[in-house]
């Protein structure tokens, strides 16, 4: 039975590795040098392992943000909460602080980010995306006021190596991101956590009736998204070397929605993958790349992603669901 | 007086009081010239803001209206600079927003979508749609352009009313007019307060939701159209976020974002609030720019907190109300 419903996960997860498959193929047909790999001092290079590095902040965004749009929400605030954070890291560090406190700072901003949201949107019951939007709005400001409205840079090699070393063969970025991921996915599917996530997407007044704590869940996974920010803020801004209130994370959060909704979770609640999520990232971050490396302007990237989104939705909406079972149906005898 | 009014009255309540703080700080911000600056200068999102609040008021959201009028700003520049005239261009551009809202409208209808995710499309595609254009900052230099742009009338004590604000003055006239005083508003009321009994009632939902966006789409259009006026160039990356600014004037002005509650004339207000904050950040010289988006955000956030009270309290008032009743007929 078990082994049953994992055979179904993996069939539910064809689409998302197909469209994966097809992006690479394309890069690979446009650059044939595509998927060369090389080993140098321990660590891989090569056109696919910096499609994994650039794509990092965006997967571990899509961490917390599938565990919001699961619960039928949206965090909006999240390109500002890695502004914030990033802004946090880069003028503490700039101050000599230790790093453990430079990174401990960082992820709390990110953290009370999360908490404040979750605050409006679990116990003020506002909608999330209005909820949400009060930071997004804010958060610059709060961003430009850390930094007094400066680029913050600094040289602690600590916090540099955030996003510049490397573990496994592999650019640190690329591991945090999978590492969270894993946790993330083991924490809500070896609990029930994922199931009340799921129970509060659904319909949250009958999760609530059933005893599931929505208030509770709600707060963690706007929490969740928070950190998640916080974390992604943190590489960019180790990446960089600094931190600009003004574009740390500029229409990230849209990137993100985007690559929850390619891994498949629905925007209706009621059924998330967050490894599918890290596979949307890919997906974008492998188009990105493709447009770049086929000579196109990376203008095109927009038109692209907004052609994905359509088609995605129009698989995704009840009405072709419907015509599909309809059909289906039919055409049994 | 009506609690639904509440929102309505507290947000010119706020206006008139921080407008007078402000002009007892600094008298200069009384003149007639400062106030006249203060439409010119948000012409364009409160034309937008128009189209905001019928979406909004509808249930909906539409998060596209910076990138098109992005869009309509560079196809403005790129079509004159090619030589088409200004006139037939202005037309043209309002045709092509017109219809891509419509197509919004029809793909959240037909599909069944959130608009958030639909408009969200929307936008990326605007921009690319800018970019494919040009990716430069192109000048609109063309006579009878600069004419319009120029155009302006003098009122007493040095101001200059633009034709820009005219325009946007126009605009939520009409607005308020449609809003209250037709049965397409009327539509978009029942929608935002229930969809299913308005469909029930026999609203056309569908034929009011393509409506509504591309509404929002000829406003955007519009603004993009008084944008480019008002800075004689287009480029792919302006009005980034002119959206948010929108949505915020729009809860500012005391539309409920829920739908179904709100007035057109709460939006101007709402707009006029944003307008106030940014030119008193300008007066005072030491605050920075970013203050403006945090004396915003804070106000957006009380202005929620109040809609939401006094949706508790009238909830409390019916219940109360109903259990009066049975009261009295036991």
């Amino acid at each position: 039975m078990t082994l049953a419903r994992n055979l179904r996960g993996v069939g539910g997860a064809l689409p998302q590795i197909l469209t994966l498959a097809v992006v690479l193929a394309a890069n690979w047909a446009v650059f044939p040098d595509f998927f060369d790999l090389r080993l140098q001092d321990g660590r891989l290079f090569g056109s696919l392992v910096d499609v994994l590095n650039r794509g990092a902040p965006v997967a571990i965004l899509s961490i917390g943000m599938t565990l919001v749009i699961a619960t039928r929400g949206v965090d909006l605030s999240v390109g500002a909460v890695m502004a914030i954070a990033g802004a946090v890291a880069a003028t503490l560090a700039a101050d000599g602080q230790p790093i453990f406190l430079v990174i401990g700072a960082a992820l709390a901003a990110g953290l009370a980010c999360g908490l404040w949201n979750g605050f409006l949107v679990a116990v003020l019951d506002i909608q999330p995306i209005i909820a949400t939007l009060i930071l997004m709005v804010t958060g610059r400001g709060i961003a430009q006021l850390v930094t007094e409205g400066q680029i913050v840079t600094f040289t602690d090699p600590a916090l540099a190596a955030v996003a510049a070393s490397s573990a496994f063969g592999l650019p640190m970025p690329v591991v945090i991101a999978v590492a969270l991921a894993l946790v993330a996915a083991l924490l809500v599917r070896a609990t029930a956590l994922g199931l009340m996530i799921e129970a509060i997407g659904v319909n949250r007044l009958a999760s609530a009736y059933a005893g599931v704590d929505a208030r509770g869940v709600l707060m963690a996974a706007y929490a969740t998204s928070g950190v998640a920010a916080a974390v992604a803020g943190l590489v960019v801004t180790a990446d960089i070397r600094g931190a600009d209130a003004n574009n740390a994370g500029l229409w990230l959060e849209l990137d993100a929605i985007l690559a929850v909704v390619i891994g498949g979770t629905s925007l209706f609640g009621g059924r998330f993958s967050i490894l599918l999520s890290l596979v949307g990232a890919l997906v974008i971050q492998a188009l990105n790349t493709g447009i770049l490396l086929s000579g196109y302007p990376p203008e095109m990237n927009l038109i692209v992603k907004a052609v994905v989104i359509t088609v995605i939705l129009v698989l995704q909406s009840p009405a072709v669901r419907r015509l599909a079972t309809f059909l289906k149906r039919s055409d049994a005898p | 007086m009506n609690a639904r009014h509440l929102p309505l009255l507290a947000t010119i309540g706020v206006f008139l009081v921080a407008y007078a703080l402000a002009t007892l700080q600094f008298p200069n911000m009384a003149s007639t010239r400062v106030v006249a600056n203060l439409l010119t200068d948000n012409a364009f999102v409160g034309v937008a803001a128009v189209g905001a609040t019928f979406v909004i008021l509808s249930g909906g959201i539409d998060l596209s209206v910076g990138a098109v009028i992005a869009f309509t700003g560079v196809f403005l520049a790129v079509t004159i600079r090619a030589g088409l005239d200004p006139i037939a261009a202005f037309v043209l551009v309002l045709a092509i927003t017109t219809a891509f809202g419509a197509v919004m409208g029809a793909m959240i209808h037909q599909l069944e979508t959130p608009p958030f995710i639909v408009t969200l499309a929307g936008m990326f595609f605007a921009r690319g749609a800018c970019f494919l254009l040009t990716t430069d900052s192109v000048p609109i230099d063309h006579p009878t352009f600069a004419a319009i742009a120029s155009w302006s009338w003098k009122i007493p004590s040095g101001g200059r009313l633009t034709l820009v604000g005219v325009v946007m003055l126009v605009t939520f006239v009409i607005g308020a007019v449609v809003a209250h005083r037709t049965r397409f508003g009327t539509a978009v009321y029942a929608l935002g307060g229930n969809r299913q009994s308005a469909e029930l009632m026999g609203v056309p939902v569908g034929r009011t939701t393509v409506a509504i966006y591309a509404l929002s789409g000829f406003l955007s259009g519009l603004a993009g159209i008084v944008f480019a006026l008002y800075t004689s160039a287009g480029y792919s990356l302006s009005a980034t976020g002119v959206e948010l600014d929108t949505i915020a004037a729009v809860v500012i002005g005391g539309t409920l974002l829920t739908g179904g509650v709100g007035t057109v004339a709460g939006t101007f207000v709402g707009v006029l609030i944003q307008g106030l904050i940014q030119t008193y950040v300008i007066f005072d010289g030491t605050l920075s720019s970013w203050w403006t988006k945090i004396v915003i955000g804070a106000l957006l956030f009380a202005f929620i907190l109040m809609q939401r009270g006094l949706l508790a309290a009238a909830a409390r008032r019916r219940e109360n109300a109903r259990a009066g009743a049975r009261v009295a007929a036991a």
